[in-house]
């Protein structure tokens, strides 16, 4: 039996009332993303979707599998009082949780409560690093394998020196310091970097005039968000995409959805995941597509949510579903002592860390003349085989990994 | 603005009917039910539920004190809450201070950064007063952007909550729930018992008429001072208590989203009421906790209930309440 | 003459014309803001959301009706100026009796909704809007590269300004408005409708939010939260001028942008903080502000 609750409404008098009675032959999975902010459409409903897909899939197994949802509304209280209550109630895991701090703050609560927490929505490496819980699982991407991906990948390819506009702030600094290393790493060089007051800037054109002064051959956007969509539209109107690869380290297929393909065109981005990759990818999407908000396709987020997800459900019936309700810890053992393998990512594996890895491909935007049909956005450019896409588990300082 | 006025500026509370430590009968009769409902709340709601409550509701009552009793609206309190928040987590983390001397760095904080933004905005009032409050809380921001101390986006995360005078384990949601409730009464009737004193008189009397209490030979800017530093203090001493709650200190809390929701409390429950921004406070983060199902919907809401409670609603719901009942609250 | 207080020259002059495009932004909203406070006493706080919904009413045209941007300049203002109207007859217009701070409480909701309902509708990460053919490209001005279309964008709002600034001082509808500023009833006994007046004042600042809101949708990102940031900074730019002057306003506005570019040059991390240290010093220095009264 599946039942699906679409609502937490009828649980609504029991998300603040004392923990609930959890039926113990039930798996609770709980996605909290960002429906009203931000990261909606990335994540979102198109994260819901993608789990309830997952789950779907999953029918017919004996497991009995509920799946509700919050929005955080990215603000870690407002997340953190969600989860315990969750937990409280009886909720297994915790599914997506885009924006960083909300991510950390979770990843503590599940460690604390010894529960699930599976994260495809945020970039802070932390949660494989420093911050690295038995509890959690990070499933999509992270700000290091950006950084190598975009800057290793790009350099051997021939763009060989850079110039950066940099968000003013840890994120930013963190994403141009890890991009540098790789740049120079491959041989290329660094010919200068501006940063620029976050989050009160809009007018991006001033670092324009510096960025063309450089003579580099890409331009690097260690921001994010709309930040990045200021620049690239300001980097086209001030006509640097003839001269120079514009090279977004955080830059998605929502945000050049947003674009459109007549500005986005000629841009460099990493994502692991694109709908149209292959015919796996393809076949995920024919299936999640009728679940999806306005008929979008996958982005990789949501397609983490399916993955991760998939995985965590394969555990739990290889373990049962009495041990796996009993202990996080055990049932993300389980996950990494068990090879992954679904539609969206292929093959790959969990390691001690907590950190999901798989291949992850450099991407460039289609010329509008290029592209077949709608969301047809992105040809390869480069691969970065899993084993070398990420950061090395003994660079990380996760106190799991035993050296 | 707020309140409607009782008559002359400094007819006062004296001439109230009888009441006790400054509060009249009705009052006395709601504080009662108060700290009931505070008592029996955590058997029946859940406890991390409740002290979000009790720390927005102590913020909206220091908010409060500004608007309600000396017409001052600040759109910047968000500062001083967020900035309590953040010293007093790094307080905690990084010194391993013990929890109540984190919650009077988090007052200190906010007395401090009150004082300065406070002896600026002063000097307009009214709608200036609004926008200038609201700019310098921005600025407030983009420092904590920036800051190495505030960790940023990421914020800070972890902060423990630590033993109390060293002694007793706060680990348990049901000990710090008697504390927040603490710091909650204790700010409150703080809070009261300014109002209730000579000074909170000049500033009704400012509130009323400003040229006339100038007149009468009160420095008007000192007393109003005075209040913001107050004010901040206590949302400085709230943001501290939240952050211990929680375990985190994050740039939403000094956003000026927060400023905006403060201002919704308070309006919610009643401008210039004593319980009106703790129903307020109540009411709102409920809002946020049940309807975190329907998304971009919340901001909707909220600004609904901004316009119905402006076009239709002034007093609020404690006081309108209060006008059914034919008492003050 | 190659460097400028060890900047070099083409440099410093790049970014003063960038500065200025900058400044062509607050100048128009903070007019805006001006008239609407000179006439209704509200500080409108829905500003922000009605210069993004200009933006949106921009796209909207173009991809639902095919409209494109010139039509757009001329449409979207009106749209939304209509919608103005509708949001001051409906509600505004209840207040007036009232607290002024009542105004801003109830047009800080109506942003709210405007902006929620901009997110439910168009998602958060923003729209595409292209700059029109006519206006793309770039000159080489020697000393910068300078695209077309900012250019175009500071003519039009120095012009737009000086029209309203014209419009208020030397028109006879300005006259009345004036007057009205200053005594209501007296100007109401001669036979003018001020209500009326009032009406259309805001749905002319609203429209000249929305102009402003077009004007950006091709070169910054359209998105439901693009006019919540710029509002903040605008309010500073209005407590900096004081809201005693049209002319005022429109100086401060371009003054500050000025003001910000060059700091962009000089200390970058600090141009996003460098108008509420202004804002500071003007408090401390003049507290009406540089063009008010007190």
């Amino acid at each position: 039996m599946l039942t699906e609750r679409r609502t937490l409404l009828t649980g609504a008098a029991a998300l603040a009332a004392m923990p609930a009675r959890a039926q113990a032959n039930t798996l609770r999975i709980g996605v909290m993303t960002d429906m009203s902010g931000t990261y909606r459409d990335p994540t979102g409903p198109g994260s819901v979707a993608c789990t309830e897909q997952a789950v779907a899939e999953f029918q017919g197994r004996g497991l009995t599998v509920e799946v509700l949802r919050a929005d955080h509304q990215n603000r870690p209280d407002v997340g953190s009082n969600i989860a315990r209550q969750w937990f409280d109630q009886g909720v297994d895991a915790i599914v997506d949780v885009p924006t960083s701090s909300v991510a950390l703050a979770i990843n503590q609560i599940a460690r604390e409560k010894n529960k699930v927490f599976l994260n495809s929505g945020a970039a802070t490496s932390d949660l494989t690093g420093p911050a690295c819980s038995p509890n959690t699982v990070h499933w999509t991407y992270d700000t290091y394998m950006l950084a190598k991906s975009t800057g290793g990948a790009l350099t051997r390819a021939g763009g060989d020196s850079w110039f950066f506009i940099t968000a003013d702030y840890a994120f930013g600094h963190a994403l141009q310091r890890d991009t540098a290393a790789f740049v120079e790493a491959a041989g290329g060089r660094v010919a200068g970097a501006v940063r620029y007051p976050f989050p009160a800037t809009t007018d991006f054109s001033s670092f324009m005039v510096q960025a063309q002064a450089s003579r580099a051959k890409v331009l690097g956007l260690a921001n994010a968000g709309t930040d990045t969509l200021n620049t690239i539209k300001q980097a086209r109107e001030f006509g640097l995409t003839s001269r120079m690869k514009i090279a977004g380290l955080l830059l998605s297929m929502a945000e050049v959805h947003a674009l459109g393909l007549e500005t986005a065109q000629g841009l460099v981005l990493t994502e692991p995941f694109y709908w149209n990759a292959n015919d796996r990818t393809r076949a995920f999407t024919t299936r999640v597509r009728p679940r999806m908000p306005n008929g979008w396709p996958p982005m990789q987020i949501q397609a983490g949510c399916y993955a991760v997800t998939t995985h965590y459900l394969k555990a739990v019936a290889d373990m049962g579903l009495a041990a796996a309700k009993a202990s996080g810890t055990e049932a993300v053992a389980r996950m990494k002592a068990m090879p992954t393998d679904d539609d969206a990512f292929g093959v790959g594996r969990i390691r001690a860390d907590g950190r999901k890895i798989h291949p992850t491909y450099l991407w460039e935007v289609k010329t509008p003349r290029e592209s077949t049909g709608p969301w047809d956005y992105y040809k390869l450019a480069a691969t970065t085989p899993a084993e070398e896409a990420f950061r090395p588990q003994a660079e990380g300082g996760c106190a799991l990994v035993r050296s | 603005m707020a309140a409607p006025a009782s008559g002359g500026a400094f007819e006062g509370i004296a001439s109230e009917n009888e009441q006790m430590w400054g509060f009249t009968r009705p009052q006395l009769i709601a504080l009662g039910l108060m700290l009931v409902g505070i008592v029996i709340a955590p058997s029946v709601l859940y406890p991390i539920f409740l002290m979000k409550v009790l720390c927005f509701a102590l913020f909206a009552c220091a908010f409060n004190l500004l608007i309600g009793y000396v017409g001052l609206l600040s759109f910047g309190h968000a500062a001083y809450f967020g900035m309590g928040g953040y010293l007093a987590g790094y307080a905690a983390k990084s010194w391993g201070l013990t929890p109540e001397a984190c919650i009077i760095v988090g007052g200190l904080a906010g007395m401090v950064l009150g004082w300065v933004i406070g002896s600026l905005a002063i000097r307009r009032q009214g709608i200036y007063f609004a926008m200038i409050t609201l700019a310098m809380a921005q600025m407030v921001y983009f420092f904590c952007v920036q800051a190495p101390f505030t960790g940023g986006e990421d914020g800070i995360q972890a902060i423990p909550r630590g033993n109390l005078f060293g002694v007793i384990d706060l680990r348990s949601d049901m000990t710090m729930y008697w504390l927040v409730a603490a710091v909650f009464v204790i700010g409150f009737l703080f809070i009261h018992r300014v109002i209730n004193s000579p000074f909170g008189q000049v500033m009704t009397a400012i509130r009323e008429n400003e040229p006339r209490a100038t007149s009468l030979g009160y420095r008007t800017d000192d007393y109003k001072l005075m209040a913001f530093v107050i004010s901040a203090a206590l949302s400085g001493v709230a943001g501290a208590t939240k952050s211990l709650v929680f375990g985190i200190a994050t740039l939403t809390d000094v956003f000026w989203t927060m400023s905006g929701e403060v201002v919704l409390m308070s309006l919610v429950g009643g401008l210039g009421t004593l319980f009106g921004p703790v129903a307020g406070a109540a009411i709102i983060v409920s809002m946020q906790n049940y309807l975190a199902e329907f998304g971009a919907w919340v901001t909707v809401i909220q600004g609904v209930i901004f316009v119905l409670c402006v076009l239709a609603f002034r007093r609020g719901v404690v006081g309108e309440i209060g006008r059914i009942l034919k008492v003050r609250l | 003459m190659d460097e400028i207080f060890g900047i070099p020259a083409p440099l410093l002059f790049g970014q003063l014309l960038l500065g200025l495009i900058n400044g062509a932004f607050y100048a128009l909203l903070s007019l805006g803001l001006a008239v609407i406070f000179g006439m209704l006493n509200v500080i409108n706080f829905s500003h922000g959301a009605q210069f993004m919904l200009g933006a949106f009413v921009a796209w909207m045209l173009l991809e639902w009706l095919g409209i494109g941007y010139w039509w757009a300049l001329l449409l979207a203002p009106v749209i939304v100026g209509a919608f103005g109207i509708l949001l001051e007859r409906t509600m505004i217009a209840r207040l007036y009796k009232l607290d002024h701070l009542y105004g801003l409480l109830l047009t800080f909701g109506l942003g709210l909704i405007i902006e929620g309902l901009a997110r439910n509708e168009f998602g958060s990460s923003g729209l595409p809007y292209r700059i029109p053919p006519e206006l793309t490209g770039a000159w080489d001005l020697g000393f910068m590269f300078m695209p077309v279309y900012r250019g175009w964008v500071v003519v039009v709002a120095v012009v737009m300004c000086l029209a309203t600034w014209l419009v208020i001082e030397k028109t006879k509808i300005g006259s009345y408005l004036r007057a009205a500023t200053e005594n209501p009833a007296l100007v109401q006994a001669f036979g003018v409708n001020v209500p009326r007046m009032m009406t259309l004042t805001y749905g002319a600042g609203v429209a000249l939010a929305a102009f402003a809101g077009v004007l950006a949708a091709p070169i910054y990102s359209v998105n439901p939260q693009m006019g919540s940031n710029l509002i903040i900074i605008v309010f500073a730019v209005v407590v900096i001028g004081g809201m005693g002057s049209i002319l005022g306003s429109v100086v401060t506005g371009f003054g500050l942008g000025i003001v910000e570019g060059l700091t962009k040059v000089w200390y970058p991390e600090a141009s996003s903080t460098v108008i509420f240290v202004v804002m500071a010093i003007v408090l401390l220095a003049r507290p009406a502000g540089l063009f008010g009264r007190s």
